[in-house]
């Protein structure tokens, strides 16, 4: 079969997630190919390096009013990848991006779009596992026409190292202009150069209730920081002002899979356990032995927060 | 302005889901449903402008007999009228939004409103399909909004940061959480809410491009253990973490 998958970047950079999509796209594909489309505004320089995670070739929409990302814009580019290569399926990166884009370019194709797929599998279509339900159910969908599209999720998909392979980079040509862009970006607005995101972290610290000021989030500050990781937020926590929506795991927050998941304070409510369920090994520590948290963590300590984050911090920077 | 909020009826957060025998679809009965939680930010966000602008709301749902109650609840909120498309839900965003699609297109709204995602296939595409099929701009899963001069600025979050958008209108605009505090309805509300009109309209389904092939639960995770009490614990959990479960 032949893939196409598109690559996200922002500033010039891969997003790890779509490094996901395009290595999954390379395994689903197998004896057929796998194009890569990249699109932005100076992206001709970077194309060349996804050869390395399996691209044969690279289609590129490099173009100034491309710079930001806008649905209109990025689904034209898109519309005229699938012109060129006819693929059997499309895969991006389920991503604030790719979760904006790919139902736009479904609805222009009228394909079907799998949404936040855990994994994928092409027998004559593309067929993929969704959870649903807030992860409750795992669904396995099927889809009924040639072309189909699939986002898939962040941490979901192994990605491989490049083997440092260069592949053939191409222009994509079409007509953009300044009035097909309706919705488009005045401003962007980043986060710590330094800040890793939430849902690519490998080290997710999180706390709730029990944490019981903003003040006391510095020890989960600390403790990120010693592991390399980010710090989220029960529902509970963002809702008293003490860290940002950005930062809410669960299933009106984010959906994070991280090899390690340290819940602080956090009573473990079933909608926050719809994000946080799928990460490899759970930590909880609450001063409650029977807070229900404990029955789906992997290790627990019953004790106070503001006892155990430091001392915690302390024995890890010990280890590294 | 003219206001439409697109709502789904789904069940409650709270609910154990129970697969079907037929594997393919969930139990009903005596699950509580409920107006999809994302859709209260967007019934918020159009009763403020409604209230600041003046105009009115419409609530729109496509889905069974019993979607009707989520209406009500709309309508109880502030919204003006409803329109119910009666058919069944589905798996394939691209049918149900060509579906409202139908139901919408004859009318001018200034701006569509939807939830970021519904709380049941946790597809979030109706909006950007929807979005699409009538030829309108769309800014999903925002938490920021304003609208003046015929043009809506919005802030939607990406990873790594946040995007100021701005689009003309008409456009389709999908609510995340952070957009506002949702109002409960009042009981003069709910009794309002009797005497609203709820229109019927006719499904428009095509046969979905998505098939479910099966469902089943994911592997449930256990419990492990309690390495202890207090700080004397820490010790030992950093070396199970290093040597039992080599995370760290
Ligand atoms: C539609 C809907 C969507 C929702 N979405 C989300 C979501 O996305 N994410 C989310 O998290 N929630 C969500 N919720 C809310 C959820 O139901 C819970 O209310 C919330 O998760 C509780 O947060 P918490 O565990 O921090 O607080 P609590 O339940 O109050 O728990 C606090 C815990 O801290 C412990 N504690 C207190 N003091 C200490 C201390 N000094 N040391 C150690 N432990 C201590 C307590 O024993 C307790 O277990 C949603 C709810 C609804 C209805
Ligand atoms: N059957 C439906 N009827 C009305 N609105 C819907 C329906 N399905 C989805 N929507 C709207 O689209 C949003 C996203 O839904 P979804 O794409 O299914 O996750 C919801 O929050 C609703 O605003």
């Amino acid at each position: 079969m032949k893939a196409l998958v598109f690559v996200e970047q922002r500033k010039g950079e891969f997003r790890k997630a779509a490094i996901e999509a395009l290595c999954e796209g390379r395994r689903l594909s197998e004896g057929g190919a796998c194009v890569a489309v990249v699109i932005g505004s100076n992206v001709n320089g970077i194309a060349g390096q996804l050869g390395g995670f399996g691209a044969d070739k690279v289609l590129v929409a490099d173009n100034a009013l491309l710079e930001n990302y806008s649905t209109e814009g990025y689904t034209a580019a898109l519309q005229k990848a699938v012109a060129e290569t006819s693929p059997d399926a499309v895969l991006m990166a389920a991503t604030a991006m790719g979760r904006d884009l790919a139902p736009r370019l479904g609805a222009r194709l009228d394909v079907p779009v799998l949404a936040d797929v855990t994994s994928l599998t092409w027998s004559d279509g593309l067929q993929a596992v969704r959870p649903v339900y807030a992860g409750k159910v795992l669904m396995t969908v099927k889809a009924n026409k040639k072309g189909a599209i699939a986002t898939t999720r962040p941490k979901a998909f192994l990605p491989k190292e490049s083997d440092g392979r260069s592949a053939d980079v191409q222009a994509l040509e079409f007509g953009l202009t300044e009035v097909d862009i309706k919705a488009k970006v005045k401003q962007v607005q980043s986060e710590g150069e330094d800040m890793i995101e939430l849902t690519e972290a490998d080290f997710v610290v999180s706390g709730g209730r029990g944490m019981k000021s903003e003040e006391s989030f510095k020890l989960l500050d600390n403790l990120a920081k010693v592991l390399g990781g980010a710090v989220g937020a029960s529902r509970a926590a963002v809702d008293a002002g003490w860290r940002g929506h950005s930062e809410q795991v669960g299933q009106t927050g984010k959906v994070v899979a991280p090899t390690l998941y340290i819940a602080a304070g956090i009573s473990g409510a079933i909608q926050h356990l719809a994000g946080m369920t799928s990460s490899k090994v759970i930590v909880a520590i609450n001063k409650d032995s029977e807070a229900p948290i404990f029955k789906i963590a992997d290790y627990g300590i019953v004790g106070d927060v503001n006892e155990i984050l430091p001392a915690l911090t302390e024995e890890i920077r010990k280890l590294k | 302005m003219n206001l439409l909020v697109c709502v789904k009826h789904v069940p409650d957060t709270e609910t154990a889901v129970r697969i079907n025998l037929d594997d393919k679809s969930i139990q009903t009965q005596d699950v509580n449903f409920i107006l999809n939680p994302y859709d209260e930010y967007a019934v918020e966000a159009a009763l403020l402008l409604k209230e600041a602008n003046g105009g009115e709301v419409t609530a729109i749902t496509m889905g069974p007999d019993a979607a009707k109650k989520t209406l009500r609840t709309t309508l109880a909120m502030g919204a003006d009228k409803a329109i119910h498309i009666a058919c069944e839900h589905t798996a394939d965003s691209g049918a149900t939004a060509k579906c409202l699609a139908k139901a919408i297109k004859e009318n001018d709204y200034d701006l569509i409103f939807c939830g970021k995602q519904a709380m049941d296939i946790d597809n979030a595409q109706v909006p950007v399909m929807l979005a699409e099929i009538l030829g309108l701009p769309n800014i999903s899963a925002i938490n920021k909004l304003e609208v003046a001069d015929g043009k809506a600025t919005a802030h939607r979050e990406f990873e790594g940061g946040v995007e100021v958008v701005e689009t003309s209108l008409p456009a389709v605009i999908s609510c995340h959480k952070g957009l506002n505090d949702p109002r409960y309805a009042s009981l003069k509300g709910i009794m309002m809410a009797k005497k609203k009109p709820i229109e019927d309209s006719g499904c428009s389904c095509s046969v979905p491009d998505i098939e479910v092939v099966k469902m089943e639960y994911p592997p449930q995770r256990s419990g492990g253990k309690i390495v202890g009490e207090g700080v004397a614990a820490v010790s030992e959990l950093v070396r199970l973490l290093h040597e039992e479960a080599k995370v760290i």
